[in-house]
């Protein structure tokens, strides 16, 4: 019988990184969760925090309780989901937004947004806020979507807490804001809920990047700080998706460190606002 | 005049805090335009700071200094800073990731986060140094740089600015080298340049 020997060059040496690869896997094979291409260090370091804290002395044992044990997946899903996020984040985006962008939306009838990664909802009810300044709200479905139930069920609620408000009071009137802030949520004890106006033209859905579809056909697909997570080819199928979930002359916005510029997508994307990563489909 | 000799360490990360700007300012300057390794530095900074601190030490160093970008492959002889609110993380293909993930030490970028993917990707081939500042941020990194067989260069807590991140690290384990900060830089070139090459 001849065994044929690998190549040692594409083998990886560390056993640490096999026991990764072997874990993400697992991870997909059991509950459809595809972390397989995301950033190798982001996830690791996350996977050894989860080591830290509960116990389990290595990656391949940790393993054994993600197949077996789904509460304890659940847990580490939270792990690997990044929810960092406030209302107006980048008060400079959404001021181009409201100069650069809402323009060309007034000119359509009726308006689709996509929310991707939208988690607990922060920015979904900022640009909810912005619209309806702009008496586009009516006439705009907002789709907000996120692949970690979790967060999605806080951006339904949409509750946050009270002390928060000051900075994105502050943040809300670098933006552009044409109110007062406090006009947008009523405060009861330590929780700040924003008002059901908001919430009328928007759908929430579970929707998870690397393993569904095409959504819509969207005028506006906002995706920040998302793509960062993903490795390389994964971020170039994903704009991929975006750029086929786009009408002509849709707009796609990133997050400040993000590109596409180095994607085989670029030369269908035309930048509206460079410095704050806003592209346009071109017709 | 010619010899070979194999570069002992692959790559350089620092971490700095409170007063940090003005010892990069003085360290900086000292290192070898002939650099045969990349420099990723994580200085604390407010979240909403602008580039000036990239252009200002481009403009002061020998090294090509620039704001990490993401998937960017790291340069020998190019000094990378993380940008303002995301942690800075090495790849183990040697390449540059960036994170908005929370705080870690109450700091984002954080010192731990980059020292140690950093030390995940290079093991010991790393040099791992901490400057002045008033956290503990970066001493659990250090640790692992130590562990995987990496050099850990701390500023002499005394001539530190703020003695407290220095102190930290010390507190831990006994660093390789605890130096002033202006016998840092001369060290560092005599690691990658042990023979006087006129």
């Amino acid at each position: 019988m001849v065994v044929q020997e690998l190549d040692s060059e594409i083998l990886p040496l560390d056993p640490e990184a096999i026991e990764m690869s072997l874990l993400f896997e697992g991870i997909y094979q059991r509950y459809g969760y595809d972390f397989r291409d995301y950033g190798k260090a982001h996830a690791k370091r996350r996977i050894m925090h989860r080591l830290a804290i509960s116990g389990i002395n290595s990656v391949s044992e940790l393993q054994h309780k993600v197949l077996y044990d789904e509460t304890f997946f659940h847990q580490l899903l939270q792990d690997l989901s990044i929810n960092t996020t406030e209302m107006f984040r980048d008060p400079d985006f959404f001021l181009s937004i409201r100069e650069q962008v809402i323009p060309v939306l007034k000119t359509y009838p009726f308006i689709k947004i996509w929310h991707a990664g939208c988690s607990s909802g922060e920015e979904v009810y900022s640009m909810a806020i912005l619209l309806k300044e702009e008496g586009l709200l009516n006439r705009t479905q907002i789709y907000a979507t996120d692949f970690n139930p979790a967060v999605l069920q806080k951006a339904k609620e949409a509750i946050y807490p009270v002390n928060l408000m000051k900075d994105y009071t502050r943040n809300y009137i670098k933006s552009g804001g044409k109110n007062s802030f406090s006009e947008y949520y009523n405060a009861r004890y330590d929780s700040a809920i924003m008002k059901n106006i908001l919430k009328e033209n928007i759908v929430f859905a579970d929707h998870n990047l690397v393993t569904d579809s095409v959504f819509g056909e969207m005028n506006l697909i906002m995706c920040r700080n998302t793509l960062i997570y993903f490795n390389k080819s994964l971020q170039d199928k994903v704009v991929g998706l975006f750029r086929d979930s786009l009408v002509s002359g849709g707009f796609l916005c990133l997050g400040s460190k993000e590109s596409i510029t180095f994607s085989p997508h670029n030369i269908y994307f035309e930048p509206v606002v460079a410095k704050h990563k806003i592209f346009r489909l071109k017709y | 005049m010619s010899f070979e000799y194999t570069i002992p360490y692959d790559a350089i990360v620092i971490g700095a805090s409170a007063g940090g700007l003005d010892a990069l300012g003085i360290f900086l300057p000292m290192l070898d335009e002939r650099l045969p390794v990349p420099v990723l530095i994580v200085q604390h900074i407010s979240a909403s700071s602008d580039s000036f601190i990239i252009t200002y030490f481009d403009r002061l160093c020998k090294l090509r200094v620039k704001e990490a970008e993401e998937k960017e492959i790291l340069k020998a002889g190019h000094v990378y800073f993380a940008p303002p609110d995301y942690h800075l993380l090495v790849e183990s293909d040697k390449s540059i990731s960036l994170s908005n993930e929370e705080k870690v030490n109450y700091s984002r970028p954080s010192i731990d986060v980059l020292f140690e993917t950093a030390s995940w990707a290079f093991g010991n081939k790393l040099i791992g140094i901490i400057l002045t500042g008033a956290n503990w941020d970066g001493a659990s990194g250090c640790e692992l740089i130590r562990k995987s067989g990496g050099m850990v260069i701390v500023q002499d807590p005394k001539t530190a600015s703020i003695a407290r991140m220095p102190e930290s690290v010390i507190e831990r384990f006994k660093p390789d080298y605890v130096l002033p900060l202006q016998e840092i830089g001369p060290l560092i070139n005599s690691i990658f340049f042990p023979t006087p090459t006129q």
